[in-house]
């Protein structure tokens, strides 16, 4: 879809939530999607929080294409889309979901140092999936990690992720590639290719 | 030409095409990304200060030899550089000088969420608080202008929010001339500040500020958009972007310059509005200002805070504000129609927290794990080490500001608390304000222990170079300052430098000092493991067959090791698994493990060769 399509379907622009832990490429994630709203005519706001939270906690970041944006942040409810690093903390992002919304999760878990130390344990897979249907029905698992893994490139669970998200809002894959290829070092643009098509040609299999 | 930029590139952005030439910062969460960007452009010096009042010092030199200059720093860095931006209020400058101070409402990653508008009335100098990338590109040249215009160094008040989004900017690819140096100003009755030259200047600031007022009627900056006359909003920042979310047809007046204001201005939109609020984040900066103008303001349905007129009426003063907060404030105020409640689910379940942890194969975890052992009070400073007080080593009892540490252990130990106190600081920290407070101890003879650690970088803020390290800002190689020589030479006699994780000698050196009088040093040292060259010597452990889940490896904190679903089969409790992606190989678990049952690296590597063959 180009950005008529798209306005067509979201009149009032797209909310996007990416979350993940340090480390998993939220911020390179967002950093693409900003750019490629741009590309595609939006104006565009991305938001995220650096430093202390960085630090084996959750990152988040908010993007937002619209005609207009005004707020960097969303909050409850408002997001129209999620895409999740890791299932946690897609856990912890479902409550600002539109009703509805859809919902990325890389199948994926980071056991948190709360949970390893034994003050508390991380939900069962189906009490995920039974919380977030409460919200959404549009909820798509990918195995981000294995497929990126798979390809011999761990870190690129992210764009296996944007690959999945670009296949589901039919954008062209070659204008998403051609913002990937500008944020990356060319020496991994390969590896990063193959993520992308990857998480695109996987959702098939509705968890 | 639109690039998508942070608030803080833009802000470095805008500085260079200002032909701003010098910078001085110190690294400070929202604020650092603006030097770090400003260092790479062509044609410009750039560098990390020791701290924020030095930062400030340099710039005001700069600026006094006749060069644009930025000083950048985070809301409390201001607090430590007040000294030189009080005097510099007073002096004025040669060339534009603007100084940034990146606010932190809802602390983020700070102690506390001061607004530092109040800064810019308190010193009598102008206030600019942009609300977007472009914005902060735009009102830092503005700044320089302004700063030259009126002989006055100006506030650029951003807050994290500002900082840290991004959205698409219109630069320019020019930059304007730097001037040559001129000659160094030979005016002592403007820049020496004995009381008889400060006697004089004081009027002249108290008559720029009217001057400056006179000139925000018509600053292009603060702007009225007419649209419905029944609410009218002045607001600015960050707020007016959720002014314009959640009131989509009020009419607003933003002020691009949030001090001094308009006075006309505000009074003829006022006068034009049935109804007028002032919506703003943190302190009732404007709202004040506004109301001592004489101008009656909304009255809310039901007041926040009921009477209490030491806060605001309507919005709140503490945390961030968003579209959310204002419009429950607006419903609640009665400015809206409580809107429909769409059915919107609520989780029900626990979710296990994820809080910022020191990292697997961190230098700092072998201290903590000893001090926790010690159970001595622990006063801590601002750094990674600060989460040496999250659980399990639950080990910081103290933690204000940067530099800190020293002087509230000293305070301590001179009021005759029984107990002995340790003081931990960082290196960055140490050289921030640390020195000072050491020297203090050493003179005045108290018995604090005080650990330096080490890391070799600044780390919280994202690996920054500091005078311990041998680069500077713009990667030139420069000394590499030994601190147990400075140390020493501030007075402290015993000092130690061991290796951070070496978890028996830290704990021999300091149950030895605890038995001795006197103030100590150690110097714990070992290089984030978070840096590339450290990376490099990754090595992940494994948990042998002779682990019995005794759980002591889990006591030191380390996201890498894990309880595994096997069971102890006489105790039942669950084994000990070290996680191979997040493992460094730092072996403190090992070290503390009584049952030798985690392997070393020497040992990994030989079981490894072993399996090969």
């Amino acid at each position: 879809m180009d950005i008529n399509g798209l306005m067509g379907k979201y009149p009032n622009g797209i909310n996007f939530l990416l979350t993940g832990v340090g480390g998993q490429g939220t911020i390179l994630a967002s950093n693409v999607l900003a750019e490629l709203g741009m590309s595609l005519g939006f104006d565009v706001k991305k938001a995220e929080i650096h430093g202390m939270s960085q630090r084996g906690g959750n990152v988040i970041s908010y993007i937002r294409w619209g005609e207009h944006v005004y707020s960097p942040i969303i909050t409850k409810g408002e997001a129209d889309i999620v895409l999740a690093f890791e299932k946690l903390e897609a856990l912890r992002a479902v409550e600002q979901i539109k009703p509805d919304g859809l919902m990325v999760i890389n199948d994926y878990a980071i056991v948190p140092v709360t949970v390893s130390s034994g003050m508390s344990e991380y939900p069962e897979d189906d009490h995920i999936q039974e919380t977030l249907e409460k919200f959404t029905s549009n909820v798509y698992w990918v195995k981000g990690q294995d497929l990126a893994e798979e390809i011999g490139y761990p870190k690129a669970s992210n764009v296996v992720l944007v690959g999945a998200l670009t296949m589901l809002l039919e954008i062209d894959p070659e204008a998403v590639l051609n913002v990937i290829a500008s944020k990356i070092p060319q020496k991994y643009y390969s590896f990063n290719k193959k993520a992308f098509y990857a998480g695109l040609n996987n959702l098939k299999t509705k968890k | 030409m639109k690039r998508i930029l942070s608030g803080n590139e833009a802000v470095a952005r805008g500085a260079w095409e200002a032909g701003c030439s010098v910078a001085s910062g110190y690294p400070g969460t929202p604020s650092t990304e603006i030097m770090e960007t400003f260092a790479r452009y062509p044609n410009v010096y750039a560098e990390w200060a020791t701290n924020e009042k030095v930062g400030l010092d340099v710039a005001i030199g700069a600026a006094y030899a006749g060069k644009r200059t930025l000083s950048t720093m985070k809301h409390v860095g201001l607090n430590v550089a007040a000294d030189a931006l009080f005097y510099v209020a007073m002096t004025g400058v040669e060339a534009g000088l603007v100084i940034v101070s990146a606010d932190d409402p809802s602390m983020h990653s700070s102690q506390n969420e001061q607004d530092n508008r109040q800064f810019a009335k308190f010193s009598r100098i102008p206030c600019l608080d942009p609300a977007d990338s472009q914005e902060a590109r735009d009102f830092t040249i503005a700044a320089f202008d302004l700063s030259e215009r009126f002989d006055t160094p100006v506030l650029l008040r951003m807050t994290t929010r500002v900082c840290h989004t991004s959205s698409p900017v219109e630069v320019t690819e020019q930059q304007q001339q730097i001037p040559e140096p001129g000659k160094y100003p030979r005016n002592p009755a403007k820049y020496v500040m004995i009381p008889a030259n400060a006697h004089r200047r004081h009027p002249v600031i108290e008559e720029r500020v009217s001057e400056l007022s006179k000139f925000a009627e018509n600053f292009p900056h603060n702007k009225i958009e007419y649209r419905k006359r029944d609410l009218g909003i002045i607001t600015g920042g960050i707020a007016y972007q959720y002014a314009r979310e959640v009131f989509p047809n009020a009419s607003i007046l933003k002020l691009g310059m949030v001090y001094p204001l308009p006075v006309e201005m505000v009074r003829s939109f006022c006068k034009s509005m049935e109804n007028v609020i002032v919506l703003e984040e943190l302190d009732p900066f404007i709202e004040d200002q506004v109301r001592l103008m004489g101008i009656e303001l909304f009255k809310p349905q039901i007041k926040l805070n009921g009477d209490d007129a030491h806060t605001k009426s309507i919005f709140p003063i503490t945390g961030e504000l968003n579209p959310a907060v204002v419009r429950q404030s607006a419903e609640k105020a009665g400015l809206l129609e409580t809107s429909v409640k769409k059915e919107l689910s609520n989780l029900d379940i626990p979710i296990p927290a994820r809080p910022p942890t020191l990292c697997p194969g961190c230098p700092h975890r072998s201290s903590f794990y000893v001090l926790s052992k010690l159970k001595v009070p622990v006063n801590g400073d601002i750094g990674c080490y600060t989460l040496g007080v999250a659980p399990p080593l639950s080990t910081i009892d103290t933690c204000g500001c940067m530099g800190a540490s020293i002087g509230v252990a000293h305070g301590a130990a001179v009021a005759g608390d029984k107990e002995r106190h340790v003081a931990v600081i960082g290196d960055s920290t140490f050289f921030h304000t640390g020195i000072p407070a050491l020297i203090n101890v050493a003179y005045n003879r108290s018995n604090v222990i005080t650990i330096i650690m080490d890391n070799r970088v600044t780390g919280m803020t994202g690996h920054q170079d500091n005078p311990g390290t041998g680069f500077t800002l713009q990667n030139q190689a420069t000394i590499e300052l030994d601190i147990e020589k400075l140390v020493l030479a501030c007075g402290i006699e015993k000092v130690l430098t061991v290796e951070a994780f070496q978890v028996d000698v830290i704990e021999k050196t300091l149950k030895k000092w605890l038995k001795e009088d006197g103030p100590a040093v150690l110097i714990t040292r070992e290089e984030c493991a978070l840096l590339p060259s450290a990376r490099k010597r990754y090595l992940p452990l494994q948990v042998t067959d002779q682990c019995n889940g005794c759980t002591v490896c889990f006591r030191i904190g380390c996201p890498a090791i894990l309880k595994s679903d096997q069971m102890d089969p006489k105790y039942h409790r669950p084994l000990a698994i070290i996680d191979q992606e997040l493992c460094t190989g730092c072996e403190i678990c090992a070290q503390v493990c009584p049952r030798d049952a985690i392997l070393f690296r020497d040992q990994v590597i030989a079981l490894r060769t072993s399996e090969e063959v």
